[in-house]
């Protein structure tokens, strides 16, 4: 009975509660944003923080889709261009891969799990970090170091930030 | 054809936006141009918000950041005012190392022009006895401190020895009650016994009622003892009236010991000099006595003595002297011609005294 009840009520539900959480996508990305150009000015160690990064990760991830990750990735990644001083498309073809990366990864794990989304923090942070790395090496000739025990902390640091950041967007 | 387009509808997606991407990043890189419209919206639409962020954050965590800053500055307040504190004393303590190496120096000075062979000692503590004036010095009978001798300060006398031990000795400050010295008033030539009274002001006792003493007045060491050569600044009369019996009450305050003593000088062998005719103290009483203009006579070349000093002279000395002039200036000679008119006032004294040899120090051995 309360199986039933339970399955017949989410799906009268869902679509009120997926409009909702579809009108919260159009914040968040700006919030993390915001966040990345904002709060570094006064605490210069969040920086490690890659919350545009975390955000589309976790659209990908939510959506269980390729293409909107692939989107989402590239319209917050375009948006992150739009505030560094190097040419636009940088953030947004590394974002745009997470994004989509992380859609088709969605297709075939639990993306529920603690210890998927810790990994999927950290192989994406990673990933991400070195395609800018080659991105700009290879198509803008710069020379940024890739220290990779660095790119591994930060790895780490980003995933451990993920996992609460997800349990909390999950709440929305 | 749609299988085909339904298939692989995700990665030509992906396709389209990468390249249309890599176009935008080439025709960035190939033109050096910037696409300035998307900066300056993405700019546009973030200032707003950075604004109300920037509002909020002076309103909420601005406020937290000023609270804990008023909070570190109060104790960065209190640790400023803890170094002051140490500042202050650290002041004060170079303040009384610089008064310490004055009064040594005072000490040295008054060392090297005195008359007297002096030693130069440190108090180095007092007696733990209720009610006794005792102090002990570091130097000792190995120094040549002998019980007896007299312990001075450069404004006048403040004890003598008592105990001389190896090391260091003990005395008997002039203020305790078994303390007596002989003393001569500054003007009228009074002569009296000083007593200790156990407090600050001394007792000069056995001055007749009719004697001539007043408040201000300078009593000096008579020499009287065998102790203290004649002299040596006593103190100024605080109070003189009239006793019961038919001896003043008189009350001196002793000189030698009103700025403290730290470091006092022990009298080695003493030189008795004549009592000032007048003294600058009574005129000024805040002034040291070491620090006064030395009497006239005191700078007299011919004045020299066993101690290699300069000493004044005494009652008989300025008789003498002044029958001397008066002879002088009358042409006589000793044992031959007239009795010279001795009602004449006579001329102008020569600076020259007669020498008056030294007095008997108690320890100190004659050669």
């Amino acid at each position: 009975m309360s199986d039933y009840s339970d399955q017949v009520m989410g799906a009268r539900r869902r679509p009120r509660a997926w409009r909702f959480r579809s009108l919260l996508w159009l914040p968040i990305p700006i919030l993390a944003i915001l966040f990345q150009v904002y709060t570094p000015m006064f605490i210069g160690y969040l920086a490690f923080l890659e919350a545009p990064l975390l955000v589309t990760v976790y659209y990908a991830l939510t959506r269980r889709e390729p293409i909107p990750g692939l989107l989402a990735g590239c319209a917050i990644g375009l948006a992150q261009d739009a505030f560094s001083h190097n040419p636009i498309g940088l953030f947004g073809i590394s974002k745009s891969l997470v994004g989509y990366l992380a859609g088709s990864l969605s297709q075939r794990v639990d993306v529920d799990n603690l210890v998927i989304r810790f990994l999927a923090g950290f192989v994406f942070f990673f990933f991400h970090q070195f395609l800018y790395w080659a991105l700009a090496t290879a198509l803008l000739s710069q020379k940024l170091a890739l220290d990779p025990i660095q790119t591994v902390v930060m790895s780490v640091l980003n995933a451990l930030v993920a996992v609460p950041l997800f349990a909390a967007l999950d709440k929305l | 054809m749609d299988y085909a387009i339904s298939r692989y509808r995700n990665i030509t997606v992906l396709v389209l936006v990468l390249g249309a991407q890599f176009l935008l990043l080439a025709y960035q890189v190939k033109r050096h141009e910037e696409l300035t419209p998307i900066r300056v919206w993405a700019m546009s639409g973030f200032m707003p918000v950075a604004r109300m962020l920037d509002f909020a954050r002076n309103n909420t965590i601005g406020l937290v950041e000023r609270y804990a800053w008023l909070v570190s500055a109060q104790s960065e307040n209190g640790r400023l005012k803890a170094e002051l504190d140490t500042f202050k004393l650290e002041n004060q303590f170079l303040k009384n190392e610089l008064a310490t190496a004055d009064r040594a120096r005072a000490l040295a000075m008054f060392q090297a022009t005195s008359p007297h062979r002096l030693l130069a000692a440190r108090v180095m503590g007092t007696s733990t006895a209720p009610g006794s004036h005792v102090m002990f010095l570091d130097r000792g009978s190995r120094d040549g401190v002998r019980k007896g001798m007299a312990v001075i300060t450069p404004d006048g006398i403040a004890g003598r020895v008592t105990t001389a031990q190896p090391t260091g000795s003990q005395v008997m400050l002039v203020t305790d009650t078994n303390f007596a010295a002989g003393v001569i008033s500054e003007k009228g030539r009074v002569r009296g016994v000083m007593k200790g009274q156990g407090h600050a002001s001394v007792l000069v006792d056995y001055v007749q009622n009719e004697d001539k003493l007043e408040p201000g007045e300078i009593f000096y060491t008579s020499g009287d003892d065998w102790i203290f050569p004649k002299g040596l600044p006593v103190g100024p009369v605080k109070v003189a009236r009239r006793g019961r019996g038919i001896f003043k009450e008189i009350f001196v305050e002793p000189a030698g010991l009103q700025r403290g003593l730290e470091s006092v000088l022990v009298m080695l062998e003493g030189v008795h000099q004549g009592v000032p005719p007048s003294f600058p103290a009574i005129n000024d009483p805040s002034e040291p006595m070491s620090q006064m203009t030395p009497p006239a006579g005191a700078a007299d070349p011919g004045n020299s003595t066993a101690g290699g000093g300069k000493q004044l002279p005494i009652d008989a000395d300025q008789i003498l002297n002044k029958y001397e002039r008066i002879g002088k200036a009358q042409g006589h000679r000793i044992g031959a011609g007239p009795v010279p008119n001795f009602a004449i006032t006579p001329p102008p004294p020569p600076a020259a005294v007669a020498t008056v040899p030294p007095a008997p120090v108690p320890g100190k051995q004659s050669p």
